[in-house]
């Protein structure tokens, strides 16, 4: 009956389909850059929401993540096979975060805020400077097995690579997602953020929990970077990409876990989107134009968490 | 006579500069409820908050079980017995009722035992088994409240402390909440110190009770002694026996200045 008439509508000019095939993979593209974003967004969330701190080295947890996965797998350094390196990996970032917190952050605790901000700041150079003393200041391509190269489906290119990191984002998000709904450590992590006084009235050790969400914090930085190296080169810059998924994080509400991640592909396809169809210079400023008219419509982000308490 | 739980000896504790607490001792004895009274400012936070281990005493001692447990870790204070049931609720707001119930038996790790209390509180509070799948921050101001009572009894305590359950609760929902803790001590046998502005309806639970001001003990007794006071009568449960001018009320001295 109505069906035909949709069909008829349906047919569509050659120039048509090629916008279409160019807006997907600039969409692709830009999710796999929103991933990475996201990811990162997602331990400055994370640490944030428990401890109340803004660790201003998250990309750098990143960046170094990524350098410790490439010592480990890529032959001119230890050459271990991939998916052995890769608990490898977990394990030194989970405990460096740990460590962090417990030697670096407790000593300035009870410290006003800046002093937080200003210890994270100044230990993203100190990673920065030690990623160059030790792999070297030249960009770098990790052997990933994620790196898969392009694939032509018609007229589409597709990188393999950014499908990959959408697909382990994918699974990520919900591994993280039955942690914190299934076990007790999850649930004390989101009992510790929610409401830390509340937390050491019900004997929840607060400090350790803190120290742990550090060291998951380290472990998700370590996924973004092995991301995020598996798309190009890597060099101890990279990390300046923590300021991007900072603007994600705020976009997307800071304290809200999905609100950081959205807020991730949202600056993620944002950029794409900008540099082909806005002037030349706009795709720089878009995150950051976002962030501003987010802070002034919608100040408490795009997917807030925030109840007022009642007395 | 019955057994000593808990002992508070000498104890002071500073606020920042101020001293909060100027040496008080007190006893809680097994099975009964102690009421600490007092205005605001009195210390009487700042108490509960010292035998919890959320602040750190300055001077004297804090005995439980025998045991001396003044600058302990929260928690470990929280495994030896010692429940805090915090001023204004402090649930976690965007965990559901049976999430923070769950946080309760955070240290205990029987499954059986913890689904029985969890049975138990449900049938205290029965409006918390309708929301068992609500998050804690939509609940109502009492039902946070008994939320927060049935998540202290999740802990299996030895001793509770109540921290101004009547707070911001209307005075239909008081006296609901204070009968199921008169039940609570009855039934259960849980002991109980219980910090009030509300002088009348914790006189009635309590057994014991102390009056403090100005971060220090001015009188104890028991509570029907108390309860009896005129001075009590008169500054904490406004009972006017001067007459109906009133004017006697803020011309008379406390006869413990």
């Amino acid at each position: 009956m109505a069906q035909s008439r949709g069909t008829l509508h349906h047919k569509q000019g050659p120039q048509n389909r090629e916008d279409r095939v160019e807006v997907l993979q600039l969409l692709i593209s830009g999710l796999a850059n929103g991933c990475v974003y996201g990811l990162i967004a997602l331990g400055f969330v994370l640490i944030y929401k428990a401890t109340e701190a803004v660790n201003f080295a998250q990309g750098d947890f990143m960046m170094l993540g990524a350098f410790v996965t490439l010592g480990l797998v890529n032959p001119e350094y230890a050459g271990i096979p991939f998916w052995l390196a890769l608990p490898l990996v977990f394990v030194i970032m989970g405990v460096l975060g740990y460590l962090l917190d417990i030697v670096v952050l407790r000593a300035v605790f009870g410290q006003s805020q800046v002093a937080v901000i200003i210890v994270t700041i100044a230990l993203g150079f100190v990673i920065r400077f030690a990623v160059g003393e030790i792999w070297g200041h030249e960009p770098q391509s990790l052997r990933s097995p994620l790196a898969l190269g392009d694939v032509r489906i018609g007229e589409l290119v597709l990188g393999l690579a950014d499908i990959a990191v959408i697909i382990v984002t994918v699974i990520m998000t919900f591994l993280l997602w039955q942690f914190f709904q299934r076990t007790k450590m999850g649930l004390a992590m989101q009992a510790a953020s929610q409401n830390q006084m509340a937390a050491y009235y019900m004997g929840i050790p607060v400090k350790r929990i803190q120290g742990m969400v550090w060291a998951l914090a380290g472990i998700v930085a370590a996924v973004a970077g092995i991301l995020y190296a598996s798309k190009g080169a890597l060099d101890p810059t990279a990390g300046f990409i923590g300021i991007k998924a900072f603007a994600a994080a705020v976009i997307g509400g800071f304290g809200s876990l999905p609100g950081a991640l959205l807020g991730g592909l949202i600056v993620g396809v944002i950029e794409p989107f900008a540099s082909r169809y806005l002037p030349p210079g706009w795709s720089q400023i878009a995150p950051y134009a976002l962030l501003i008219a987010v802070l002034l419509f919608r100040p408490h982000g795009l997917f807030a968490q925030v109840r007022a308490k009642k007395v | 006579m019955s057994d000593l739980l808990l002992e508070v000896r000498n104890l002071e504790t500073f606020y920042g500069p101020i001293m909060a607490i100027r040496g008080v001792s007190l006893e809680v004895r097994k099975g009964r409820v102690v009421t600490v009274l007092g205005a605001n400012g009195a210390g009487k936070t700042t108490l509960l908050k010292t035998i919890s281990g959320i602040m750190d005493p300055e001077k004297g001692k804090i005995i439980f079980e025998g045991q001396e447990i003044q600058g302990w870790e929260p928690h470990r204070v929280v495994k030896a017995g010692v429940v805090h049931v915090p001023e204004g609720r402090e649930v976690f707001p965007l965990l559901t009722v049976e999430e923070n119930l769950a946080l309760g038996a955070y240290t205990r790790s029987d499954k059986a035992e913890i689904a029985r209390d969890r049975d138990l509180v449900f049938n205290y509070f029965p409006i918390l088994a309708e929301r068992r799948k609500q998050e804690a921050g939509t609940l109502s101001g009492g039902q946070q409240q008994m939320l927060a009572i049935g998540r202290g009894l999740m802990l299996r305590p030895k001793i509770m402390l109540l921290d101004e359950p009547s707070l911001g609760l209307s005075p239909l929902l008081t006296q609901e909440i204070f009968a199921i803790l008169k039940r609570l001590n009855k039934d259960e046998g849980v002991t109980m110190m219980l910090v009030e502005q509300n002088a009348a309806v914790a006189l009635d639970l309590a057994d014991d009770g102390y009056v403090m001001e100005l971060g220090r003990i001015v009188m104890s007794g028991t509570a029907d002694r108390l309860a009896a006071s005129e001075d009590i009568q008169s500054f904490y449960l406004g009972h006017d026996t001067e007459g109906a001018r009133g004017e006697r009320r803020w011309k008379r001295k406390k006869t413990w200045r």
